[in-house]
């Protein structure tokens, strides 16, 4: 077991790795959820998570901007080190966008002001700067046209692109993505993936959760494998889907590219 | 292939419903006469509501004597309302002096105009209304009613009564316990113990103790134990003792509305780097208010109800002036007029905030799950 100390800080939005995850772990109680996870990811890379449900790699990601607490361990993103302190939190939050599983808009506000609220508000712009921005992003992921409806009024798939337009809308140099296609109907899932690989071809520094293997192979720089808390594997998708060397990835995949 | 008769090739139009299921006939036969039994139910109903209304209306409209100013124009053999309009003023104003009353009309001519301007959607300016409402328009209240300076006449408290201390009351326990229990409500929910603990005792004993035990304390008891320079007015300990006790109760129907809020929401501000204060107050608090204002209102209505029973701590709101006025030797038996009109005048207030409350429901409906 390593000793989990402070690291050393580089320069933030310097060259160094985008994300250093050093001897992670992490306890629901007594339940062991990471275990020992080390991983760095470089500015530009375009990492895809896989493993069967439970196997952490949802908790991980929310670990780099602390929705979860971890335990042991260090992490840093962009230069800054992540500590209890809720003002360096934020700082780091504002340069991590999330898009969740669930879309989480907020449906009390319009799709413009869901996409402008951390903008006036986190980042102090003035509305009408605010937005423009907003409808910029709104207008990349095609949604522009209804800018002023409410989220309950869209389906799922355009809820879950005004999510990725809301995130991109703070300017964050990493994107999280946790099971963004889960909750979607199968003919909606293409229009959301179509955004992340439009993005990721723009070289957003991306980590997704997903079952999408496909996606995975068009875009990932790198394919891991978690199960049980823990990094399995860690390929080029290539290698990855060609020639698994864990057993349990070689089980994993024959079950989900199985049928 | 296009002529095959078995596909359309045209979408059919839109009809109007049948005339049976639309406009007031529709209404009744889909609402009331639905089925035999439903029928006689209805009919039933009916009957037995002309037999108890009738009477009653018969009592206070018909037969009753409107006019006069005096026992003497009591003549009818129904409800005599110059009981009410012989004493209207008191009933209105208490005890206030009658050289002083403009005050308490402006007081509250402006309050109905600041309550109309931000209750109406369509006025502008509504943030600096809201503002002047909270900030100035309680101190400008407070020199006006209470007098004592620039040139204006000192009224204590205890000459206050009537409507205008019942509106006082509950103007100020309304306005002062929603933030109080939104602070509570968001205390008790906190993770830090000290404040969750504070905040769970100062809930748990409030909501622990009757309203009446709360009055008798804040104008007995509390003057035994505070020292007599400390002592500070019988209407004020009252309404630090209703505000505390009802925001009580509003923090539980507060926190059952941000127990409704998914965690996702908070989550997804988090994400965006927003703030605890600004998660709560842009995200959280609209979509958890939006979801309780049917229980907020109905703490609201409760609190202008129990109002009236600050006449055991000898205050005179508008039911205990009226009770008042029962004992006049002038006026005896006309308990039932006194009784009806002090209902009809709660009932008016309590109905009005009621129906004010499902329009702004309907209003902020964005009709649609999260």
């Amino acid at each position: 077991m390593s000793e989990a100390t402070a690291t050393e800080t580089t320069a933030p939005g310097s060259d160094g790795p985008m994300i250093e995850i050093d001897h992670l772990n992490k306890w629901y109680g007594s339940f062991h959820v990471l275990r020992d996870i080390n991983l760095t990811v470089t500015r530009g890379e375009r990492i895809v998570i896989c493993g069967p449900s439970g196997s952490g790699k949802s908790t991980m990601i929310r670990c780099i901007n602390h929705l979860e607490e971890h335990q042991q361990g260090s992490i840093v993103v962009n230069g800054v080190p992540m500590t209890n302190d809720v003002k360096r939190i934020e700082q780091i939050r504002r340069n991590v966008g999330m898009v969740f599983q669930h879309f989480n808009l907020f449906p009390h506000l319009t799709v413009l002001e869901n996409c402008c609220l951390s903008q006036i508000w986190v980042q102090k712009k003035p509305r009408a700067e605010a937005e423009k921005s907003a409808m910029e992003y709104l207008e990349r992921v095609q949604i522009a046209d209804q800018a002023l409806k409410y989220p309950g009024q869209l389906s799922g798939g355009q809820q879950q692109r005004v999510a990725i337009a809301r995130a991109l809308c703070m300017r964050p140099e990493v994107m999280l993505f946790d099971e963004p296609t889960s909750a979607l109907d199968p003919e909606m899932i293409k229009e959301v993936l179509d955004v992340m690989i439009e993005l990721a071809h723009e070289g957003m520094t991306m980590l997704c959760v997903t079952h999408e293997m496909g996606f995975a192979k068009t875009v990932a720089d790198r394919v891991i494998f978690m199960d049980q808390g823990q990094i399995i594997e860690e390929a080029p998708p290539t290698e990855f889907f060609n020639n698994p060397r864990s057993e349990r990835t070689q089980l994993f995949l024959s079950q989900i590219l199985g049928h | 292939m296009t002529t095959d008769s078995t596909f359309r090739t045209q979408m059919i139009e839109a009809r109007e419903a049948p005339d049976q299921s639309r406009g007031v006939l529709g209404w009744f036969r889909a609402n009331l006469f639905n089925g035999p039994i439903n029928s006689i139910v209805s009919i039933v109903v009916i009957l037995l509501l002309a037999r108890l209304v009738w009477p009653f209306l018969e009592w206070a409209v018909i037969d009753a004597d409107w006019i006069g100013t005096t026992r003497d124009a009591c003549t009818g053999e129904g409800a005599c309302w110059v009981f009410i309009s012989a004493r209207f003023e008191s009933i209105i104003y208490g005890f206030y002096p009658e050289a002083a009353r403009w005050r308490v009309d402006i007081v509250f001519a402006l309050l109905a105009i600041l309550v109309a301007w931000l209750a109406v959607p369509r006025m502008p300016r509504k943030k600096w209304v809201a503002l002047f409402t909270l900030v100035v328009f309680p101190i400008i209240a407070f020199f006006l009613l209470v007098g004592g300076s620039f040139g204006l006449e000192y009224v204590p408290t205890r000459a206050w009564g009537g409507l205008m201390l019942t509106l006082t009351i509950a103007v100020v326990g309304i306005v002062g316990s929603l933030p109080l229990g939104i602070i509570l409500a968001l205390g008790r929910r906190s993770k830090m113990p000290f404040v969750k603990g504070v905040c769970v005792i100062f809930i748990e004993f409030w909501r622990g103790v009757p309203l009446i035990t709360v009055l008798f304390m804040a104008s007995v008891m509390l003057p035994l134990f505070v020292p007599g320079e400390l002592d500070f007015d019988k209407l004020l300990r009252a309404l630090i003792g209703i505000m505390f006790f009802w925001s009580a109760y509003m923090a539980e129907v507060i926190r059952s509305g941000l127990q409704a809020i998914g965690k996702g929401q908070n989550e997804a501000g988090q994400a965006l780097g927003l703030s605890y204060w600004q998660r709560m107050g842009l995200i959280i608090l609209p979509q958890a208010l939006k979801m309780v204002i049917p229980g907020i209102v109905n703490t609201f209505i409760a609190l202008f109800k129990d109002t009236s029973l600050v006449l055991i701590i000898g205050l005179f709101d508008l039911l205990a002036i009226i009770r008042a006025g029962l004992t006049d030797s002038n006026w005896l038996g006309f308990s039932t007029e006194g009784y009806v009109f002090a209902a009809a005048v709660f009932w008016i207030f309590c109905f009005s905030m009621s129906r004010y409350s499902q329009y702004i429901e309907r209003r902020l409906n964005t009709g649609h799950k999260r």
